[in-house]
């Protein structure tokens, strides 16, 4: 009798204790898995769907964009330090395509090419595509950079290791690595002045409303009348990057 | 019944490396589950903290809006001008922390040949019909700043 008392209680005991490090050790090897989980669920059906729209016939190359964006986000002063620049193309009589972006823009613009030897010649304004398919953000070993729920690729400062890779990934050259912080840097459409409802620096500084943002699930929004009343193409479209910066007027030439 | 108690008793040099082993991801798990942040996976794979991180950056540019909550009169007078669609932190600069205080005057005048030139200065890229534009290598060389004939604000007052 005695004998069967002990048994059953130990055998409480047992179910007891192996229930709770069935729990535990269930939980933590789940809990790495909630990533691929949540990763795995379809975007956010609120909130907005940021796109940019540039009119490069209306662009008249003054670089202020390019300027004011340095102020705003603290890019080093040095050129070749850009999250935005801007290009201006000159294509001759004879065929050969001439780029010049003398400190991105950031000084304005001059003409080097005689008048008569021109056949024609443009401002073409470039910044983070902003893509749905982001090459850059795929590679990154660590999870520092990635597409926002608003669709802004985004990087983490405190996360980043400064190995470049999202640097050479980006097929548009829009990341450099930051020579005093080490981390890599790029566009962030000012997420910061977006949360406050402002405009971007770039967009807010433009002289000629060249370039515009807005939610593209909103019908009504400026980004997608000018998407309906413009024909409009994306940078390097056969890499289906899933651009979200749409060009109006881009030239073949245009790379 | 005996068969699998036969089973689970392993030699005794086993029942040490599976010790060992569980040992090991136990620990794996431990360091993992500190080095990992708490926010990490929220929305994706990276920290979800980052978002607020990013979108609490301080602003240097003020916003228009703010511009005329006090200068209501500037904003009369380009009513009907070219320059209205202008931002005002185009030629005054960011003005951010003007906007919280006053006092502070680090709001630019910017003018001049080069200044006005980055819009103003005729170029073949330069769409015509977009801006106006005139060479200012040329124009009007007596003369050493724009704004002694044109007010950016009223632009074609007093001229002929």
């Amino acid at each position: 009798m005695g004998g069967n008392r002990m048994k059953s209680s130990r055998r409480k005991f047992m179910k007891a204790s192996m229930a709770a490090a069935g729990t535990l050790v269930l939980s933590s090897v789940t809990r790495p898995f909630n990533v691929l989980l949540i990763a795995s669920d379809p975007p956010p059906e609120e909130g907005p769907w940021w796109g940019i729209g540039i009119d490069i016939s209306k662009c008249i190359g003054c670089g202020l964009c390019a300027r004011g964006c340095k102020v705003e986000n603290n890019v080093p002063d040095e050129p070749f330090y850009f999250r935005t620049w801007v290009e201006q193309y000159t294509i001759l009589n004879n065929g050969e395509i001439k780029i010049e972006s003398p400190n991105g823009g950031i000084d304005g613009f001059n003409q080097s090419v005689p008048e008569e030897e021109i056949f024609k010649t443009f401002f073409v304004p470039k910044m983070c595509n902003q893509c749905s398919k982001s090459p850059c953000t795929q590679v990154c070993p660590v999870g520092a950079t990635f597409e926002s729920p608003d669709g802004v690729a985004l990087i983490d400062e405190k996360y980043c290791i400064g190995c470049g890779y999202c640097v050479q990934a980006c097929p548009y050259g829009c990341r450099y690595l930051h020579p005093e912080k080490k981390v890599a840097d790029k566009c962030t459409l000012c997420y910061h002045r977006l949360k406050n409802g402002l405009a971007p620096v770039c967009m807010e500084v433009c002289p000629s409303k060249a370039r515009i943002y807005g939610n593209l699930k909103d019908r009504d929004s400026e980004i997608v009348s000018f998407l309906r009343e413009h024909d409009y193409q994306v940078l390097k479209p056969h890499l289906n990057t899933g651009s979200k910066l749409f060009y109006n007027g881009l030239s073949a030439e245009i790379s | 019944m005996y068969y699998l108690i036969q089973f689970l008793i392993m030699p005794a040099q086993l029942n040490r490396i599976l010790l060992l082993f569980i040992a090991f991801i136990g620990l794996f798990l431990l360091v993992r589950h500190f080095l990992i942040p708490e926010t990490f996976g929220q929305y994706g794979h990276y920290r979800g903290e980052s978002l607020n991180d990013i979108s609490s950056r301080e602003m240097v540019f003020a916003d228009k809006e703010d511009c005329y909550a006090c200068h209501s009169d500037i904003l009369e007078i380009l009513e009907n001008e070219m320059h209205a669609v202008l931002s005002c932190l185009i030629c005054h600069g960011p003005g951010g922390t003007h906007v919280e205080d006053p006092q502070l005057g680090n709001i630019k005048k910017e003018s001049g040949r080069e200044f006005c030139g980055r819009c103003h200065d005729i170029n073949p890229a330069r769409p015509i019909d977009v801006v106006f534009q005139v060479d200012i290598n040329t124009h009007h060389t007596e003369k050493t700043n724009c704004i002694e004939c044109h007010n950016p604000h009223e632009l074609w007052e007093g001229i002929e």
